[in-house]
């Protein structure tokens, strides 16, 4: 696996969370273990699987625009000992097949490994269509997934190597594009199920994934300008939730935010609120991410600006938030 | 094939029938699906009594063939077949949907009691079997992959995405079987949705197709054993939903239906009378 140091974070960062996945971590896997296989429904260029397909042309298997079918293909694969690693866009993969992810990859446990990309509103111009704002949700509650979304590219690429040594249904969820932000500058252990405190202060818990890791980071040294101390929870793993880390955040700090390029409604959010609601005590805690309505379409960086979740808003927020509540 | 065989099968399936009506009458106020077991009792007396190369002994074999019951309400037909070659007991047979039991109202996926597929939802097995049968065409085992569709069932877009990928796929190993019994849960499936010419669609989608009559032993085996190169095969078994008992012949309302002791009886003697058991 390739270390993550300054100069491959930076190359692995072009490349996006994608293409950290498919053009770097899955050629080098597939070259170790016979059973895996690839499955794309007419984006095998897209996702940077131009190498794989040279490398490993018997386990690319491009099925066509139609993902409920790719998904029972998927199924049959596993079913019978494969390894299936299944990606398009987050929006179509996880909403047009959900039923065969729920009665296959859920109830059944096959083993596939859903990557879905460009989650949030990564599709920026491409509208509503093409944003998936909802997915978490809707993986989440599917009872055996396990639901993960990367900080950078980084750990995309460690969590491909990570969930092939589970044995069961998992859905990535990859936000951002090619050049996405650098979390992780040096090498580091990830584990499936263990949350990383990034950043330790005393005053508030800033709990994010994907894209709102970098952001939260960049918020948290704004905070520290005014004066506010701020922990940054790399919340990578959101299902299962990392309760060990929660209550040891929940302990030590006056507030929680919450923040996910993700509606605002089921997703990480909704995951952490859910765990609170059974704790004797816990700190308030707001929930911020994209409203529960369809946007016009636009840039990505704008739909951020406008929804509050580029640092200089979250800042704001949290502080605001923090002042009402400490 | 010889007589001999074709009886002992025609046999089975009375046997079966009698078998599902059993369960029916246990299952009591929950109902059962009777209609769509009926339609497709010889099919499975063929697959299971012929053609499946299965080993009850070990029930994981890699080498045997699948069986996918797409149409999962055939479950009274897939339940007393299972039992027919020992993959199900008859004490366990007797559990069927009473609190507790591994065999519930669809067949929830069992390697030991032979349920490759956990049904109820239709349209799914298809993508589920091309995957299995790619598996076995890319690991060089010769075993084939068995789906038993319903007509109403065809409805669902997601078995024309798998029917459009198998032969894209070429998988000679493939077998559909579509139980035509032209009734789906509210009315004669052309009515509901027509299928129109099924066989000219599959034709024209590139499956090696042929209509035969579901009822017929003979043509039901020879049908399965013919193994055409390059691309899958579709049987259109032309049936009839509830066939064997005169008052559920072609009877919507025998799609799920509770059974009362006289209509037992009555089915019990017609069957029985038929196959001169």
């Amino acid at each position: 696996m390739m270390e993550i140091n300054p100069k491959n974070a930076r190359l692995l960062s072009m490349l996006g969370q994608r293409g950290s996945i498919f053009g770097v971590a899955l050629p080098e896997i597939a070259g170790e273990r016979d059973e895996l296989m690839v499955l794309t429904a007419d984006l095998a260029l897209l996702s940077g699987l131009g190498k794989f397909q040279t490398q490993h042309p018997d386990k690319l298997l491009n099925l066509g625009i139609a993902e409920q079918n790719m998904l029972g293909v998927a199924s049959g694969l596993a079913k019978e000992g494969g390894c299936v690693f299944v990606t398009t866009y987050a929006t179509f993969l996880t909403m047009r097949a959900y039923e065969q992810i729920r009665d296959n990859l859920g109830y059944m446990k096959f083993n596939v490994k859903l990557v879905g990309a460009s989650a949030g509103t990564a599709m920026g111009m491409s509208g509503n269509t093409h944003y998936a704002i909802e997915d978490l949700t809707l993986m989440r509650v599917i009872p055996n997934m396990t639901v993960l979304s990367p900080a950078d590219a980084g750990e995309a690429l460690k969590m491909a190597y990570a969930v092939c040594d589970l044995d069961g249904p998992v859905y990535i969820r990859l936000t951002g594009g090619l050049n996405c932000p650098v979390v992780h500058k040096k090498e580091y252990e990830f584990k499936i199920g263990r949350a990383e405190l990034l950043t330790e202060g005393g005053d508030l818990a800033l709990i994010a994934a994907g894209t709102m890791v970098a952001e939260g980071l960049k918020a948290a040294e704004l905070l520290k300008e005014r004066g506010l101390e701020v922990t940054v929870v790399n919340m990578a793993t959101i299902k299962p939730l990392d309760a060990d880390t929660l209550n040891r955040v929940f302990a030590a700090h006056k507030a929680v935010v919450t923040v996910e390029e993700h509606s605002r409604l089921g997703g990480l959010g909704g995951a952490v609120a859910e765990y609170k609601s059974a704790l004797k005590s816990s700190p308030p805690m707001l929930m911020l991410g994209l409203p529960d309505a369809f946007t016009r379409a636009d840039e990505q960086p704008f739909l951020l600006e406008q929804a509050g979740l580029t640092a200089p808003r979250l800042a704001d927020s949290v502080e605001k938030f923090f002042n009402e509540v400490k | 094939m010889t007589a001999e065989t074709i009886q002992s099968l025609r046999q089975m399936a009375a046997r079966m029938r009698l078998a599902a009506l059993d369960l029916a009458l246990g299952a009591g106020r929950n109902g059962a699906h009777l209609g769509p077991a009926m339609s497709c009792m010889e099919i499975m007396a063929a697959l299971y009594g012929r053609v499946l190369r299965l080993d009850k002994n070990n029930p994981s074999w890699n080498d045997r063939d699948r069986f996918l019951a797409s149409k999962a309400h055939c479950v009274l037909a897939h339940y007393a077949a299972l039992a027919e070659v020992g993959f199900i007991s008859r004490e366990e047979l007797a559990t069927f949907e009473k609190n507790g039991t591994r065999l519930a109202g669809h067949p929830a996926m069992n390697p030991d009691l032979g349920l490759e597929y956990s049904g109820g939802s239709l349209g799914l097995a298809i993508g589920v079997a091309i995957g299995m049968a790619v598996d076995a065409k890319r690991k060089g085992r010769a075993n084939r992959v068995f789906v038993l569709s319903g007509d109403g069932e065809l409805d669902e877009g997601s078995n024309w995405e798998g029917f459009m990928a198998a032969p894209h796929l070429k998988l000679d190993n493939l077998v559909v079987i579509v139980d035509k019994n032209k009734l789906q849960y509210d009315g004669p499936t052309e009515e509901i949705m027509a299928l129109g010419d099924l066989a000219a669609k599959m034709r024209s989608f590139n499956w090696q197709t042929s209509e035969i009559d579901g009822h017929d032993l003979d043509q039901l085996v020879a049908a399965l054993d013919s193994r055409p190169e390059g691309r899958p095969r579709a049987i259109i078994a032309h049936t009839v939903k509830g066939k064997g008992v005169s008052f559920m012949e072609n009877v919507r309302e025998w799609h799920h239906s509770t059974l009362t002791q006289a209509q037992y009886d009555q089915a019990v003697k017609e069957v029985k009378e038929a196959a001169a058991l």
